[in-house]
């Protein structure tokens, strides 16, 4: 008797079909699990009752282990998106600059001169709390092959870390290894490492951040995609041997941790960044050959993952002969084959006949190379390991039949708008300044971006800390990209939408800053249990704030990643949608950083209102977290940004730095840190310049939309500002040795320094 | 100058090496795969660039001294022939043999990557002639195992025959131990063989050859060497 899903899936399907397929009674079928161990095991490998059933359906009869296994990790949250998906689609992900959107390895924009960009952002944040050093190592290898298996050589790699209250040993076990992990893997692939973000707070303690991106370049004629085609071409797996390790990595990443989570330590890969640096000097050199038909990395889910999708998006069928696969160890069964998580392979479908030609490449890299299957056109996964039959499942209703859930959503209470003349003092301008500069989330992060090579490939323009974004040049061209990570996690905690938003603008402020123009991002979308309401909730009014902001702004998502399920004993994270943002900018040598110079004009851009709600100043010096965020005007956002800009391009700025954590005084420290000199704030005649703003709130309300510039000429400057109908005044001079505010003590930058540069070296030398 | 880049599985500084030579010559250097045993005819400077060769799995560029490639390099600096090794390259020179004395693991244990300060402390050699003597200039460095050790003999060979070619120093140009970031001995960056053909260096000179990447200061290097073998 033929399947009803079966029917469909041959209705539907556009593959070349010989022949129907056979009903599920007629076929051969592997050993099958009884249905009480069939139960009992999907329990384990986190198959929901109704989700096992549905499996049963497809199959049409029990499953073997495999086959239980595969249905498992391929309908993950991990791999199946099956909470996120309905709002996903939210998201605007098309501009004439995409070349291809989410769907792929990663996303593809075009950067002019025949050029494109690819590049993704992706967590290992599961990982990273069990093994931080491995756990991140891994992240960045795993995040580097979805890049360079679409045809790009990464140029730069980035990453935005949260970790918990700095106080605990714990987070500084996590934030030691994950660093080392990070250079570890970076710097031996010869990848820059030239930028990331990092966050403190206790809403991290069991369940640390670590997301990675990597930006990557190819010819725009050269794009290698995942659709496998071409009946009767051989499957190829090349680069490292399979292995035991990260069997059932991505079913773990998709439930919370609990107290035995340590015990999950079997389930965290291994990285070797010597086999990925061969792995891509071995795919560049064969994808400048024509031999290849499609490739795709094999990351979470390993082999399953990858033939399962590269055979469904290519319409056909896979058959795999799993004796062929090269091992690491001996006596693997066909169930720890499909779900090992072995680092640094890929799956190619190569053309026929062209086998020597990739083999001869792999075989002078030092990789194992092996034809282990060839695609059918029977639309199913067939799997076969000494001689038996071990898997056989229909293709389409595995991906078509794969879970959706409208999970219930519960809204975010708004907090109300804190007036900042309610809100007393309690240390003065100054102090606080030397509080601020030197707090967790915004002392300097010189001792992390040490630990990184961010030169190697020679074309670093911009290096950490120099700019609001890292500046990497192409090479042989005068054309650089401009590349940032951004979430403020505080301001999605407290509202989702407006975080959302507030994410991707100051993602597409921090490019704008350097001058280069802002053309699409990546999105790393960290959240708690999405079977909770609230959680769910966060989740949606997330997106809908970051698709306002995406649209406003013209700055499409094109590829992203979701990682649900980051509690620990029941406890959330903070909502974290970290945004990845790229951008170009035609002549390098344009490009701005933000030191300040002595002798420059100081000119504020935006308007100051004094929002101290959910401010660093509020929670560092007040001791609270509370209020609304500072919400995001994106049409104003739009005007000051594209007129800042246009005024560096023009050559009249000579230093930028967007206003956010802790807003203006702290940015003018950064700014006088950098370029080491002191300044003068000082009003125009007959004004001040708190108008009729506290203090307090004026120099460290975070209003969003703002810049401050260093100019030689800000008549010149207020002027197009005035043209352009942008809010613009100047501030004051730089010069000297200290930062003089009115009504406040003079404070000196190498105090500032001192304090700003002490925090990171002297908690991680306890 | 016909300068060959050795190409180890595991090296990826070849790249910003091949740029800073061509700048310095205006020719493309070739670049010339471990698994070769001969260089090309005409070839008057091998450079071992950066990396990680075979992952620096063994001792940092063990195995790599013991590529296919490696006797021909032997041969040529035998016969006079310049070589220049720049981080995992002058760690494959120590291990190959052909300078004395080896590297440790940075002293703070972790990978620094930073722009340094060098003073020059010869300029009688082929790589360091465009400088002054007591010069300092600047050079990013990024290595885990860059803590250059030698035993008392050979540190005061190396001194009496003027062969420390370049030592940390603050960027006034003071050999403190503050500047000596991963704790080598002497403050040595780079160091000559005996017919001071051969220079070993942790620093990249080669990514400070272009004031867009934040200076030239490494480029007198490359202008030295091609300025000596174009005469040659």
């Amino acid at each position: 008797m033929e399947h009803p899903l079966d029917k469909r899936r041959a209705g539907d399907d556009k593959a070349p079909m010989s022949s129907p397929a056979p009903s599920p009674a007629g076929r051969p079928a592997p050993e099958l699990l009884a249905p009480e161990r069939a139960r009992q095991l999907a329990a384990e490998f986190g198959l929901k009752p109704e989700e096992h059933e549905r499996a049963l359906a497809i199959l049409g009869r029990q499953p073997s282990l495999t086959e239980l296994g595969i249905f498992s990790v391929m309908w993950s949250e991990h791999c199946s998106y099956k909470s996120s998906r309905v709002w996903l689609r939210q998201l605007p992900t098309k501009a004439p600059w995409v070349i291809h959107g989410p769907g792929e390895n990663a996303g593809v924009i075009d950067i002019g001169e025949g050029l494109a960009a690819i590049f993704k952002m992706e967590s290992h944040n599961h990982p990273s709390f069990i093994e931080p050093y491995q756990g991140a190592a891994t992240g960045v290898g795993g995040i580097l092959r979805d890049v360079f298996t679409m045809g790009a050589r990464p140029i730069a790699n980035l990453n935005a870390l949260r970790f918990g209250d700095p106080s605990l040993p714990k987070t500084r076990q996590v934030l030691d290894g994950v660093v080392r992990g990070i250079g570890g893997y970076g710097n031996c692939v010869g990848v820059p490492t030239v930028g990331g973000e990092v966050n403190f707070h206790p809403a991290y303690n069991g369940n640390p951040l670590v997301n990675a991106m990597t930006v990557g370049i190819a010819p725009r004629d050269r794009i290698f995609l995942s659709a496998a085609a071409g009946i009767g071409n051989p499957v190829v797996y090349v680069g490292s041997k399979t292995g035991r390790d990260g069997i059932h990595g991505a079913t773990m990443s998709s439930a919370e941790f609990s107290a035995d989570s340590e015990e999950k330590r079997p389930t965290v890969q291994v990285g070797d960044p010597y086999a990925e640096k061969l792995l891509i000097e071995a795919c560049m050199e064969l994808m400048a050959t024509d031999v290849i038909v499609a490739i795709q990395d094999m990351g979470a889910a390993g082999l399953t993952s990858s033939s399962v999708e590269m055979a469904g998006k290519g319409g056909v069928g896979i058959e795999l002969v799993l004796d062929d696969v090269p091992q690491r160890e001996t006596g693997m069964s066909a169930y720890e084959m499909m779900l090992s998580e072995s680092q640094e392979r890929m799956l190619m479908i190569l053309k026929p006949g062209q086998e020597h030609v990739a083999e001869a490449i792999f075989r002078k890299w030092e990789l194992d190379f092996a034809v282990i299957g060839h695609l059918t056109d029977t639309g199913r996964i067939v799997i076969r390991h000494k001689g038996a039959l071990e898997a056989d499942i229909p293709l389409a209703p595995l991906e078509s039949e794969a879970p959706l859930y409208h999970r219930p959503t519960a809204e975010t209470p708004k907090q109300p708008v804190l007036d900042a003349a309610g809100v007393a003092d309690p240390a003065g301008i100054a102090p606080a300044l030397l509080t601020l500069i030197g707090s967790p989330d915004l002392c300097s992060r010189r001792w992390i971006w040490d630990q990184y090579d961010s030169t190697v490939g020679g074309q670093t323009v911009k290096r950490p800390g120099a700019a609001d974004a890292a500046i990497v040049r192409l090479e042989d061209s005068a054309r650089a990209l401009a590349m940032t990570t951004d979430c403020t996690p505080r301001y999605c905690a407290a509202d989702p939408e407006e975080g959302g938003r507030q994410a991707v603008a100051e993602a597409w402020r921090n490019i704008t800053a350097t001058g280069a123009l802002p053309l699409a991002i990546t999105d790393n979308m960290n959240f708690g249990n999405p079977e909770k309401p609230e959680i769910m909730g966060q989740f949606a009014a997330a997106v809908r704030g970051m698709a306002s902001a995406c649209t406003a702004l013209d700055f499409p998502v094109v590829s992203g990643n979701v990682s649900l399920y980051n509690e620990t004993e029941g406890r959330g994270i903070l909502p974290t949608p970290a945004i990845g943002a790229v951008g170009v900018i035609e002549d390098a040598a344009k490009a701005v950083g933000y030191a300040l110079r002595p002798g420059q004009e100081i000119v504020l851009v935006g308007e100051t209102k004094g929002w101290l709600g959910q401010s660093l100043w509020l929670r560092e010096i007040a001791g609270r977290e509370e209020g609304a965020p500072p919400p995001v005007d994106l049409a104003a956002e739009r005007r000051h940004g594209d007129f800042v800009r246009a005024q560096i391009l023009a050559g009249t700025v000579a230093g930028c730095h967007d206003l956010a954590d802790g807003g203006l005084l702290v940015a003018l420290a950064e700014m006088a840190m950098e370029g080491e000199t002191g300044a003068t704030l000082e009003p125009a005649p007959g004004e001040t310049l708190t108008g009729g703003i506290p203090p307090h709130a004026f120099w460290y309300g975070e209003d969003q939309g703002r810049y401050l510039l260093a100019t030689t000429d800000a008549a010149a400057l207020l002027a197009a500002a005035q043209a352009a109908g942008v809010p613009a005044r100047r501030i004051g001079r730089a010069g000297g040795g200290d930062l003089v505010v009115p009504g406040a003590d003079a404070i000196s930058v190498a105090r500032l320094r001192e304090a700003h540069e002490r925090f990171l070296p002297g908690l991680m030398a306890r | 100058m016909n300068a060959v880049i050795l190409l180890f599985p595991g090296t990826n500084r070849e790249r910003d090496m091949a740029i800073a030579l061509h700048k310095a010559t205006g020719r493309k250097p070739a670049i010339l795969f471990h698994q070769e045993t001969s260089l090309p005819a005409g070839t008057d400077l091998v450079v071992l660039p950066g990396g990680f060769s075979h992952g620096d799995y063994l001792r940092c560029g063990a195995m790599a001294a013991r590529s296919p490639i490696m006797p021909a390099v032997r041969d040529f600096a035998l016969k006079g022939g310049h070589v220049l090794g720049v981080c995992n390259g002058f760690q494959i020179l120590t291990e190959a043999g052909l300078l004395p004395g080896a590297l440790l693991r940075n002293a703070s244990l972790r990978f620094l990557s930073m722009d340094c300060h060098l003073r020059v402390e010869t300029t009688r050699s082929p790589f360091t002639a465009r400088w002054q003597k007591g010069e300092t200039f600047r050079a990013p460095m990024a290595h885990g195992d860059g803590n250059y050790f030698c035993d008392d003999e050979t540190l005061a060979r190396l001194q009496a025959e003027d062969r420390v070619a370049f030592r940390y120093a603050t960027a006034r140009g003071e050999a403190t131990a503050e500047a000596n970031r991963n704790g080598a001995r002497d403050n040595i960056a780079g160091i000559l063989s005996e017919n001071r053909r051969i220079l070993g260096m942790m620093p990249h000179p080669e990514d400070l050859v272009d004031p867009l990447m934040g200076g030239t200061d490494g480029l007198p290097l490359f202008e030295s060497i091609a300025e000596a073998l174009a005469t040659a």
